[in-house]
């Protein structure tokens, strides 16, 4: 759970409108579509010889057939496993002959894999990624391992870690009918379960062109990234099979609900809420940002309302932070996380978390923490654009989520705008424990504790 | 797996294959009006400036029996200085988006800043104020000091955290380096304000300051800036030496019971020192074992042929006075012997054969590609520049580099393998490996 990049990540979604202050006309992001449906994007970046090259593909862990958790994070693993035309290793071994780096990422929502390479290596890197985009060879020799890494990823991830069990609960209890629910790693019961064929089965569902954002992020002309898009992604076929991402949406909530998770691992206690709130997609206008400023301005570091109310002045937490993420196909969460001083319950810190948000529903926010807020987000961006790479991820995760090009060139004018007001009715409308799950991780204190994961 | 590495070498590791793009970096060597030297790097596509520093001094530092000294004294340096308390001071850093942090390692004392060119001289007064005069305000330190036993109470069922302690606790017994610079819930309940003053005073100071500044700024500005945060340090620093020492224990394998599902295991011995010729040598032998790449022999044979492990791998670590080779993975209770049974034996048959000679050029082809390709922030050129400053490898190395890697043979790479790996390891393991205990005699 990393806090303050989800509000970095939602923050730096701006970084190209703040471009044309202090950059030139080639620096600016251009956006192509093939005739077989991929997208491709293109964020000059001159500064060093250097590409970062991203292939997104719009499907993750929410488009499982349900009984098959994990699979999407499965075949993204299974990627790397070689082709008819290129067998297992070849691609990695060609991307580290170069001095490059690769990896891949799964979450519910888009499966990305990515290389950084010199310039120079852009055209072979893209020929390799096309090829595996219907390519892709298994079998179980390869398979049967991997699936044995996903189950130590999981271990690694969740299963040794209490405060990452926490959040797989909430989210369980949080989501009724949509598949957010599901972790994107998988329960391992059902990974334990996953086939050869139902890597093959998914891959051959969701991977094509018409399904695909290409990001590039360097030092590469626009039309010259166009042309190798063309002769590589270009001559894929379309799939036809892909269907619409339409999954189930959560019904109206009615009932704020609560759990508690015992470990005999845990040494300090922790109390988090999560409230199903609108991503950017869902949302209507200037509501993601409200609730992009109201997380900022309750629980984004030292000068946050929670922090000086619980940390400074009630002395009753160690620890607290609010965050909120906009980059979702179906509706999001907004989350408030805190650990109790010694002495303090969780329901007493809770409580106080409460008064906190009753306080800002109540009376709003004052013009000095808007301000700030805005600053520090826009200047997010800024920071942003010194990194390639950075840049190439917020716009593959925005672009896969629902939102265009335009909405992220456009991001920091909607920070503007957003008033007290609204920020203010963000807190009122969305921060309703109906709305909400609050998780207790606690101490297991008792002598025969379920310590399996 | 691999932060959890770094953060056990933090300051002293430097992650060699990243670094600024060869050739768009041009270091100049400045002098502020007071004195101070610092490396600047020019980079003029975006409107901000990023400062890294580091003091001589960290952890190593701290009495035995108040080790965490440094890394409190570091944490409350932006909770008040000057005429500002705590909330003033930070309200001043976020009304002007201005970053501000500060890292203890064994070594040193590091910094970093940055901030956009329209603030900058707020950025570097406030950081002035907070290195010459911090508060240590009763109530701020009481704050962050049960933060930190917080975190260190956690830790206590942290198989990671248990792991890695112990491996140092046992590498370097009765040594600074063998304590953990935010030491323990024994130690941070008795430290002191005078403590951290005294800590303040002792370290901070013009001479062994290394500055490196990257951005939109010219050697005169970036002079004056510099004398805005550092002009106002005393010119000399009162460190107490640190002896030298090797890493004990090789042989031992210490197993830490505690009830999780997934073992987690420390590897490592003694390493090689960055000012040794065989330096090089042994960067690109570590690398063909283990280092981060898909295609190290580690990583093969333990993840993609077994599936017994999400992560395995071992880096080089050094420090002023001692040198380790450092690495870890984390397996299933019913295969941890196997999977450590296979990094002992992929470790000494790379100390028996070395590695062949394709392995040998693929590695040197992998190093000098990724040369160019990782400093993608002013942030990371500031850091890197202050890691050769403090490497004493000179302005030079970035174009000097290719060619010491190239310059090593197979021979060199064989003869480094059997040094670097043919004396043994000392190993920990924090969870419920199955047939797997404790072996080796306590020093």
């Amino acid at each position: 759970m990393t806090l303050r990049s989800n509000l970095t990540v939602a923050a730096v979604l701006a970084a190209a409108l703040v471009a044309p202050a202090f950059a030139a006309d080639q620096t600016k992001v251009a956006d192509y579509k093939l005739p077989n449906g991929l997208e491709l994007v293109v964020i000059p970046d001159h500064r060093a010889p250097v590409v970062t090259h991203m292939i997104w593909y719009k499907v993750g862990a929410a488009d499982e057939v349900a009984g098959h958790s994990g699979l999407a994070h499965f075949l993204e693993h299974l990627m790397f496993k070689g082709t008819a035309k290129h067998p297992a290793g070849e691609f990695s071994q060609v991307v580290a002959h170069m001095g490059g780096q690769e990896n891949a990422f799964t979450t519910s929502d888009y499966t990305g894999y990515f290389q950084r390479v010199p310039s120079r290596d852009l055209a072979t890197v893209m020929a390799f990624e096309a090829d595996r985009m219907t390519g892709l060879q298994l079998t179980d020799d390869v398979v049967l391992p991997e699936r044995e890494v996903i189950l130590e990823e999981q271990n690694q991830r969740i299963g040794n870690n209490p405060r990452a069990r926490l959040s797989e609960q909430i989210e369980a209890a949080l989501y009724l009918n949509s598949p957010y629910g599901r972790p994107v790693i998988g329960w391992r019961h059902e990974m334990e379960q996953l086939t050869r064929d139902d890597a093959i089965g998914f891959y051959r569902r969701f991977y094509g062109p018409n399904d695909a954002v290409v990001v590039i992020a360097g030092d590469v002309a626009p039309d010259a990234a166009l042309k190798l898009a063309q002769d590589t992604y270009g001559k894929v076929a379309p799939r036809t099979s892909i269907p619409p991402r339409l999954r189930p949406r959560e019904p109206k909530p009615i009932a704020a609900r609560s759990l508690t998770l015992a470990d005999p691992r845990v040494e300090i206690p922790i109390v988090q809420r999560d409230y199903l709130v609108p991503s950017f997609h869902t949302a209507k206008p200037g509501q993601s940002e409200a609730l992009e400023v109201l997380a900022h301005i309750l629980g984004a570091g030292s000068t946050s309302r929670l922090y000086r109310a619980l940390v400074m002045d009630q002395k009753v937490a160690i620890a607290i932070g609010a965050w909120y993420e906009s980059s979702a196909l179906d509706d999001s969460k907004f989350g408030i996380y805190g650990s109790p001083k010694d002495g303090i319950t969780l329901p007493q810190l809770e409580t106080s978390i409460d008064g906190v948000i009753a306080d800002v529903a109540a009376k709003g926010i004052t013009a000095e923490e808007l301000d700030r807020t805005k600053t520090r987000l826009i200047a997010d961006a800024v920071y942003a654009h010194d990194n390639q790479a950075s840049m190439a991820r917020w716009y593959g995760s925005a672009l896969t989520t629902g939102a265009t090009v335009d909405d992220v060139t456009h991001w920091p004018d909607r920070i503007r705008k957003v008033t007290a007001e609204e920020v203010q009715d963000a807190a009122r409308q969305w921060l309703q424990k109906k709305r909400s799950v609050t998780g207790y991780l606690i101490k297991d204190t008792s002598p025969q504790a379920e310590r399996r994961s | 797996m691999r932060r959890h590495l770094m953060s056990l070498a933090l300051g002293a590791m430097i992650c060699f294959a990243l670094a600024p793009a060869a050739g768009a970096v041009t270091i100049e060597k400045i002098v502020s009006p007071s004195g101070i030297a610092a490396w600047l790097v020019r980079e003029n596509a975006t409107p901000l400036v990023a400062l890294n520093y580091a003091f001589h001094g960290g952890s190593s530092q701290d009495e035995a029996d108040k080790a965490g000294t440094a890394n409190l004294a570091a944490d409350l340096l932006d909770e008040g200085a000057g005429d500002l308390d705590s909330s003033t001071f930070h309200q001043r850093l976020e009304n002007h988006a201005i970053e501000m942090s500060f890292q203890v390692g064994r070594d040193y004392l590091h910094g970093s800043l940055r901030t956009l060119n329209d603030h900058r001289d707020e950025a570097f007064g406030l950081l002035g104020m907070a290195l010459t005069k911090p508060r240590f305000d009763a109530d701020a330190v009481e704050r962050v000091r049960g933060q930190m036993l917080a975190v260190l109470r956690r830790e206590t069922t942290n198989p990671n955290n248990l792991a890695s302690r112990s491996w140092w606790r046992t590498a370097f017994p009765h040594h600074p380096y063998g304590r953990d610079a935010q030491g323990s819930l024994e130690t941070v309940p008795l430290i002191g304000a005078a403590d951290l003053r005294d800590y303040v005073r002792r370290a901070f100071a013009r001479n062994e300051l290394t500055v490196s500044i990257v951005g939109d700024i010219d050697p005169k500005t970036a002079g004056e800036l510099i004398d805005r945060a550092f002009a106002g340090l005393p010119a000399k620093n009162d460190l107490k030496p640190i002896p030298a020492a090797t890493p004990q224990g090789i042989g031992r394998r210490i197993v830490i019971n505690l009830d999780v599902p997934q073992a987690v295991v420390t590897f490592g011995g003694n390493g090689i020192e960055r000012n040794d010729p065989d330096f090089m040598a042994a960067y690109i032998v570590n690398h063909i074992l283990g280092g981060g790449s898909f295609s190290s022999r580690l990583y093969r044979e333990v993840r993609e042929k077994r599936g017994l492990a999400y992560g395995v791998s071992d880096s080089l670590v050094w420090f002023r006075r001692a040198a380790v080779v450092l690495g870890g993975t984390a397996t299933r209770a019913d295969r941890t012997a196997d999977a450590l049974d296979i990094i002992e034996k992929e470790t000494k048959r790379m100390a028996d054969n070395g590695p062949t000679a394709a392995e040998l050029a693929a590695a040197k082809s992998y190093l000098k590609g990724a040369y160019a390709l990782s400093l993608d922030s002013s942030s990371k050129i500031a850091a890197q520049l202050t890691q050769i400053q403090l490497d004493n490898l000179g302005s030079d190395y970035i174009e000097r580099r290719d060619k010491l890697i190239d310059s090593v043979t197979i021979g060199d790479a064989k003869r480094v393998a059997k040094r670097l790996y043919g004396g043994g390891m000392l190993v920990t393991v924090a969870g419920k490996p199955k047939g797997l205990a404790s072996t080796g005699t306590p020093d």
